[in-house]
């Protein structure tokens, strides 16, 4: 066996080449094991260094440690660039597309009614009032009496009430009923706040009230107001003017704010009719009804033992359908009261 | 409600000559009466007066009469011959009064009348008819339609009726072209039932120059002197021995004659067209002057054929029995609480009733075309005794609407004196000066008012002299002032002014509620602040099924006999114990849900029939569970605190009221489109459901499939349970009955749960997790296949490894159940991966093996056996 220098280089430099020209892992192998492999050129040269003579064996180690090296740099330089194509066409391969619809656990929806009702008792919330609520089928007293509607109050018999059925109760005009009825308005909730809360008291009371209107495209026999009430020492309606300017911002923007007309309610005085300056109304910025406030009556106070010379209040009450008709510009009571799920749809969970 | 016509308007008050209806709307807003509506014309022209050149009556086969006509119509409207000469117009016309030499009103091709009815020339009865002569219903001024309008009887004077030419404008003058304002006045405004309260608010509004009309008539009134003894038109009784609160029924009659009347005397053209535009029809002179009257002051009046009455008039309450035909012809049974006029034949008092006062008069003594002499009446009742009339007998009339929100007590010998110039002037009838008037109105009590009260509830900063002036403005005498106390009468129309608040509305409104300041109010925070527990746990229910994929729905909560039936409820035993409303919306829904299942189940069905698929929604709302022993509730008085007792029994008699969620699922469960796993709905969908929201709230719930013989027929007797909170029923959940399914068009197998949520958060303590410490010790893990009667739950064994394993076992997990050959008749497999785990060792696998001994022991007792 013979060392002979320039063959093995030669052997080498031609295997780096072949490194060079291949393109996978199966042909980099094969060439490893041509050049580098038992048998190989470079192999066989390290064998025979063994039988050099002595002052030439330090001569050919240096030799083929440094043609070993540059196979191997070349080698392994070779070996990442292929494995990373290789890696890189097997992802390709996966390639998937990712527009397909994905719905395996598909959201449902949330209804935006009681949705809005939870952003405005979190409005009260936020301002350090609390939330009551109070029965749907509900006593006359709490309903109108202690409400200043007395039995013969015409506006009593304005109210397109829901009675409901008994014979064993009398009412205070002599009309033989339950003395209940379906609420007509969630200030009946006013004076039973008053009476289990005391004062001072800053409740807002969100809920289903009834009238016997029939279903029309602005109209609904069973909708939903919130009523709010402060009771407290000092104050006026310049309190209300603040909380229902906020509100209106809450719900419509900042640009939003609130008017008072005089009105009349049994259960406050002075009285106002609410108008909120809605600045995306149809056809341009204008005022719109939105609901009714004003002083709380002395006499609603002295239904729940409070004494109105030393405390004064406010109250209001808006609609919340009104509130959402004009919020998402939706033209038909219809679709808020149907229950079809492509209304609640489109407004997922509420956001 | 109230028309106002600016014209009529401006005999009170100054309205600026140019302005226009928008602008009056929105002058009375300010003040606080409301614009309804702006009544505009929708009738266009030509509309011109025609005179009536022939009229050839032409009998039809169809036995009708009918006229064919020529009508000039003047030289601009009228036809073209074929010599081109202007001749009068053919039209048809089947009115029974139609006849030559009648000035009519033709309306022409072109013209529109309400209803967007088009006038066209037409063929019809062989001729062609080029335009239509008009009723007055055709125009939309009233409702006659017995005939053409005549306008000879339209109440224009002779010189005005000659001066009607063919072709001038009849839209003008019958004021088709004039729109009119209507308002809403609120209950506590009676004086602006009136034009004379109108004009004194616009005044209010705008400082325009208001002249009370009363002022005059009162002067012109006959002055009376003490009536005890002198002569007068009739006497009058006020008997009362019933009265409402105490409160007298009547507390002024005012009466007064007029003689010889001229019978059919017309009705002058300004006022009929006046009532017209108020919406009253016109019927007589007398009747017409009442009405006018009474639009005008704002006092209901009534006008009887003196010479049918015999004195005296007796106001007095009906008896027990009696009954009375009112005008419309409906009898009624009266109460002992109905006010009566009544008058006294052959001496026998108060024997013949008259009518039933301040609401509807009956057919005796009203004013005929024969009657030559007239009793006005013009009284005042009391709120109380009116508004339980008109409710009573539900004849609600323009003049009980305005006696029960309160009339103007010191108006009634104005408004008599008015009447009697209008009946002098166009009936020749000669007034009495010696009326009869019966006064016992009460001095009006003045109201101690400190000033200082419009800066406590308005937060106004005004002048006391300021708000004196107000008040005074408004018609109230003020005395005092000297200390900032005020003693404020109110005006005799302003029965609402009782308590100094209603001044401080008075003073705020007219000053502007605009120019309040506007201040935001800082709540104290003491106690709890934030949503309370249960509003907390509401929302996350209600987060929870809409993630877990369901469609929140809302629905009405009445409910009737064909909802029972899909749910086949006994309906007889469920009205027992159901609300039931006196005046529902559907008479066939007159009940209130127990259970929002029958309700949503609606709703459901609404979208499928719509076409939509896989429907899955949930509601959540109130349910109404009457007790038919419950006790009455009292009717107890406003303005006073009730006693604890009083307040007990009013919450006593409600229907309980709990809080309720529910779902119904149909159709697939899953279905992730090309993804391809569908799956249609079954009983696990809804359990899952339930599950969710136990886990949401931290509730703890397990199901009961026990008796199932006892479940509501509504249920799958085999795929359903009850909903347990510890012994507490809270629910039910599984799938519908078949036969549900069936009556309600879903599909078999369609699931759905219901939760008592008022019960179902009752049981949640609301207090922190307690945590355990996490053990790092190794698990050791097993599978564990049990043999057990079909019988057993899965539950049972569940509970029964739980309880063998202690405190050692760290999760356990159902992961195959199966039934077959295999595993033997009555019997199925059911098999677990339990991890064991110690807080403080790690397990040896003698540990281990004592507690699977354990758990195969326990297991035993519930006929389990270890699979090999």
């Amino acid at each position: 066996m013979t060392f002979d220098a320039d063959a093995v280089a030669s052997s080498v430099a031609e295997g780096i080449a072949a490194i060079e020209q291949a393109s996978s892992m199966e042909e980099l192998k094969a060439i490893k094991s041509k050049y580098a492999g038992a048998g190989s050129p470079m192999t066989l040269a390290s064998k025979a260094i063994g039988s050099l003579p002595k002052e030439s064996k330090k001569e050919a180690g240096k030799v083929m440690g440094k043609l070993r090296a540059d196979f191997g740099r070349a080698y392994g330089t070779k070996e990442a660039q292929v494995k990373a194509e290789e890696e890189a066409r097997e992802l390709a391969a996966e390639t998937v597309d990712m527009t397909l619809p994905v719905t395996r656990k598909p959201l449902g929806a949330r209804h935006p009614l009681p949705k809005l009702m939870e952003d405005v008792e979190d409005f009260f919330v936020g301002m350090g009032w609390q939330i009551s609520d109070g029965p749907e089928v509900e006593t006359e007293w709490f309903d109108f009496d202690a409400l200043n509607f007395g039995p013969d109050h015409p506006a009593r018999q304005m109210q397109d009430t829901f009675y409901v059925k008994g014979n064993q109760a009398k009412d205070a005009a002599g009309f033989v009923g339950s003395n209940m009825v379906m609420r007509t308005q969630t200030s009946s909730d006013q004076v039973r706040g008053l009476i289990s809360h005391g004062v001072p008291l800053y409740i807002a009371c969100p809920g289903r009230v009834f009238r016997t209107d029939e279903l029309d495209a602005t109209h609904t026999p069973v909708f939903h107001q919130v009523e709010a009430l402060a009771v407290d020492k000092g104050l006026t309606m310049a309190d209300l003017k603040g909380v229902l300017d906020k509100l209106a911002v809450a719900m419509f923007g900042p640009e939003a704010k609130s008017r008072l007309r005089p009105s009349y309610f049994p259960f406050t005085e002075p009285s106002a009719e609410l108008d909120l300056w809605f600045p995306d109304k149809k056809g341009g910025p204008g005022w719109i009804e939105w609901g009714g406030c004003g002083m709380v009556n002395p006499n609603v106070l002295r239904s729940a033992g409070i004494d109105p010379d030393i405390y004064t209040g406010f109250a209001f009450g808006v609609g919340v359908e009104r509130t959402l008709l004009l919020r998402h510009d939706i033209n038909d009571m219809h679709d808020l009261v149907e229950g079809d799920v492509r209304f609640s749809e489109q407004f997922v969970m509420g956001e | 409600m109230p028309m106002v016509d600016m014209g009529w308007l401006r005999e009170h008050v100054e309205v600026p000559e140019n302005m226009t209806y928008e602008e009056l709307a929105r002058d009375l807003v300010r003040v606080g009466l409301e614009e309804e509506e702006i009544h505009k014309s929708d009738v266009t022209g030509p509309i011109v007066v025609g005179y009536v050149v022939d009229a050839t009556p032409e009998p039809q086969k169809n036995g009708k009469t009918i006229n064919w006509c020529h009508i000039d119509v003047g030289d601009k409207y009228n036809a073209v011959d074929e010599k081109g000469n202007k001749v009068p117009r053919g039209i048809i016309c089947g009115a029974p009064n139609m006849k030559a030499g009648e000035k009519v009103v033709v309306t022409l091709p072109g013209a529109v009348l309400p209803g967007d009815f088009k006038i066209e020339p037409r063929k019809t009865y062989g001729h062609i008819s080029d335009g239509m002569c008009a009723s007055e219903r055709e125009l939309g001024l009233g409702d006659s339609h017995d005939g053409i309008i005549l306008l000879r009887e339209y109440g224009f004077t002779p010189e005005e009726y000659e001066a009607l030419k063919p072709g001038d404008d009849a839209m003008h003058l019958l004021h088709l072209d004039e729109p009119i304002l209507e308002i809403n006045v609120t209950p506590d405004r009676g004086y602006a039932f009136s034009y004379r309260g109108i004009a004194r608010e616009f005044h209010n509004s705008t400082g325009a120059a208001f002249t009370d009309p009363v002022t005059d008539l009162n002067d012109r009134a006959p002055q009376l002197e003490e009536q005890a003894g002198g002569s007068h038109d009739i006497d009058v009784i006020i008997d009362d021995d019933n009265p409402i609160h105490g409160v007298v029924g009547c507390d002024r009659y005012y009466a007064r004659a007029l003689h010889g009347y001229h019978p059919g005397s017309p009705t002058p053209n300004w006022m009929r067209h006046r009532l017209s535009r108020a919406g009253m029809r016109s019927l007589s002179l007398p009747v017409d002057v009442t009405n006018y009257v009474m639009l005008d002051l704002g006092q209901p009046m009534h006008a009887y054929d003196l010479d049918k009455i015999s004195g005296p008039i007796v106001v007095r309450r009906a008896r027990a029995g009696e009954t009375l035909v009112t005008l419309d012809g409906k009898k009624h049974d009266l109460d002992p609480e109905d006010l009566l006029i009544t008058d006294s034949p052959n001496g026998e008092q108060g024997s013949r009733i008259l009518g039933l006062a301040g609401v509807m008069g009956g057919q005796y003594g009203e004013v005929t075309d024969e009657t030559t002499n007239i009793l006005l009446e013009a009284a005042h009742f009391d709120q109380v005794t009116i508004a339980r009339s008109a409710r009573r007998h539900k004849i609600p009339s323009e003049a009980s609407r305005r006696f029960e929100r309160g009339v103007d007590t010191q108006i009634q010998p104005a408004a008599a004196q008015m009447a009697v110039d209008l009946l002098e002037k166009y009936g020749q009838a000669q007034p009495s000066d010696t009326p009869r008037d019966v006064n016992n109105v009460q001095r009006i009590r003045p109201i101690v008012f400190k000033a200082s009260e419009v800066k406590r509830l308005t937060n106004l900063d005004l002048d006391i002299n300021e708000i004196s002036d107000i008040l005074t403005d408004i018609g109230c005498s003020v005395a005092g002032g000297g200390n900032g106390e005020f003693s404020v009468t109110a005006p005799s129309w302003r029965p609402d002014l009782t308590q100094a608040c209603d001044l401080v509305e008075e003073v705020a409104r007219i000053y502007g509620y605009d120019r309040i300041p506007i201040r935001v109010p800082h709540a104290p925070v003491e106690g709890h602040v934030g949503l309370t527990a249960d509003q907390l746990h509401k929302r996350q229910v209600a987060d929870e099924l809409a993630e877990y994929g369901l469609v929140e729905t809302l629905s009405y909560p009445f409910v009737g006999n064909a909802d029972y039936k899909n749910f086949q409820i006994d309906s007889e035993a469920i009205e027992k114990v159901s609300v039931e409303i006196v005046n529902p919306l559907a008479g066939d829904r007159p009940f209130l849900r127990r259970e929002l299942l029958l309700t949503l189940a609606t709703t459901i069905q609404r979208n499928i029939h719509r076409g939509i698929d896989n429907v899955s929604c949930y509601e959540i709302g109130h349910v109404y569970l009457a007790d038919p022993n419950a006790p009455a509730v009292p009717a107890l008085p406003g303005a006073v605190k009730p006693s604890d007792e009083q307040l007990a029994a009013l919450d006593a008699g409600l229907p309980d009221q709990p809080l309720h969620v529910a779902a119904i699922l149909t159709g697939n469960a899953q279905d992730d489109g090309w993804l391809g796993d569908r799956r249609a709905v079954d009983w696990t969908d809804a359990v899952e459901a339930v599950r969710r929201i136990a886990g949401r709230i931290g509730a703890s719930i397990e199901l009961d499939q026990s008796k199932p013989e006892e479940f509501e027929a509504a249920w799958h007797p085999g795929r359903s349970a009850r909903i347990m909170a510890g012994d507490m029923q809270v629910g039910m959940v599984g799938e519908l009955h078949p036969k549900v399914d069936d009556a309600l068009g879903f599909p078999h197998h369609s699931a759905a749960f219901e939760i008592d949520l008022t019960a179902l958060f009752g049981t949640l303590s609301n207090k922190p997790v307690q945590a355990k410490p996490i053990s790092t010790f190794p698990p050791v893990k097993q599978d564990l296949a049990f043999t057990v009667p079909t019988s057993v739950t899965a539950h049972e064994l569940t509970e029964a490894i739980r309880k063998a394993a202690g405190d050692m076992l760290e999760t356990i997990e159902l992961f195959d159940v199966f039934t077959g050959e295999q595993v033997g008749d009555n019997k199925k497999s059911l098999a677990y991966a339990v991890t064991f785990r110690a807080p403080d060792r790690t397990l040896t696998s003698q540990d281990s093996e004592a507690i699977r001994a354990r758990i195969v022991s326990q297991a035993a007792a519930l006929g389990a056996q270890l699979r090999a």
